[in-house]
């Protein structure tokens, strides 16, 4: 197990550090996804396989899914053609896939080895989890749905007010 | 076959936060400045799991799901300051948004 977890932890340390340093924002993301992936990896060897499956749902998938939008938008207009054909290039593709295939093997690994020795320490199921979530933490949770009911608003203000901006000036200008 | 133990969790967790933190001292871009807050949120969260694994308690796994709903909201209102900077400024250099109105 300790083989595992150092494996995990290496791959998490060296694709943080490259998601940090490279210059372009899409190859940084895919680092940024591989050390998700492998964070994720050791919260199932950790005994919490609930927060496993949210990390890749809601941090790899979700999170990154709007820094993606968000450096398409951006890097839309004259040039970007280029610059795409540039980021299909394969050799680009070596390092994150080299990463996260150490991940898969590993995971598979880790799933194939029998459930007894591995549960030493307890694991903690979603039921603990949601029980917990809507007992002592009720709060908590109340407050959560308030922060992203105000993410939710800010996000619909902040993306919507250039529009009406633009809109204005272009009601003085016919006018 | 023995357990991970939770010190080395957390070891892990504070180099990941270091790293994160780097990323937000060195670099001038806004969207690696959130890539790097990403990352260290992210190790807050592997903390809470590594103690609440140490202590086979759900209390760890309910913090990082307030800590997830947290980014999310977050990096939601983050990217679309990005993008309203984006078009005010024209580019995603923070060091150019040094201006204020008023």
């Amino acid at each position: 197990m300790m083989t595992f977890f150092y494996i995990s932890a290496a791959v998490a340390l060296t694709s943080s550090v490259l998601a940090i340093s490279r210059s372009n924002a899409v190859h940084a993301l895919l680092y940024a996804i591989v050390s998700l992936l492998s964070v994720a990896l050791i919260f199932f060897m950790l005994g919490a396989p609930f927060a496993a499956a949210l990390e890749v749902v809601i941090y790899a998938g979700a999170i990154m899914v709007l820094f993606v939008f968000v450096i398409m938008m951006i890097s839309s207009g004259p040039g970007s053609i280029q610059q795409e054909r540039r980021w299909m290039n394969f050799r680009l593709w070596i390092g994150p896939s080299v990463l996260s295939t150490v991940l898969i093997i590993e995971l598979f690994a880790v799933m194939s080895l029998p459930r007894e020795p591995l549960s030493a320490r307890p694991v903690i199921e979603s039921k603990q989890v949601g029980i917990a979530l809507m007992g002592p933490y009720m709060l908590g949770v109340e407050l959560s749905s308030l922060l992203l009911t105000a993410g939710l608003v800010g996000a619909y203000h902040l993306g919507k007010r250039k529009r009406d901006d633009s809109q204005m000036e272009d009601v003085t200008i016919h006018d | 076959m023995t357990n991970v133990p939770a010190e080395y969790g957390l070891i892990l967790a504070a180099m990941l936060f270091a790293i994160g933190l780097a990323g937000v001292l060195a670099r001038r871009n806004i969207i690696f400045l959130l890539l790097s807050i990403e990352i260290m949120l992210n190790a807050a969260g592997l903390a809470f799991i590594s103690a609440g694994s140490k202590w086979g308690q759900a209390d760890g796994q309910v913090m990082f799901i307030f800590i997830l709903v947290m980014a999310a909201a977050e990096v939601s209102v983050g990217l679309a300051i990005v993008l309203q900077l984006f078009h005010r400024i024209r580019t995603v250099n923070s060091d150019e948004a040094n201006t204020m109105r008023g």
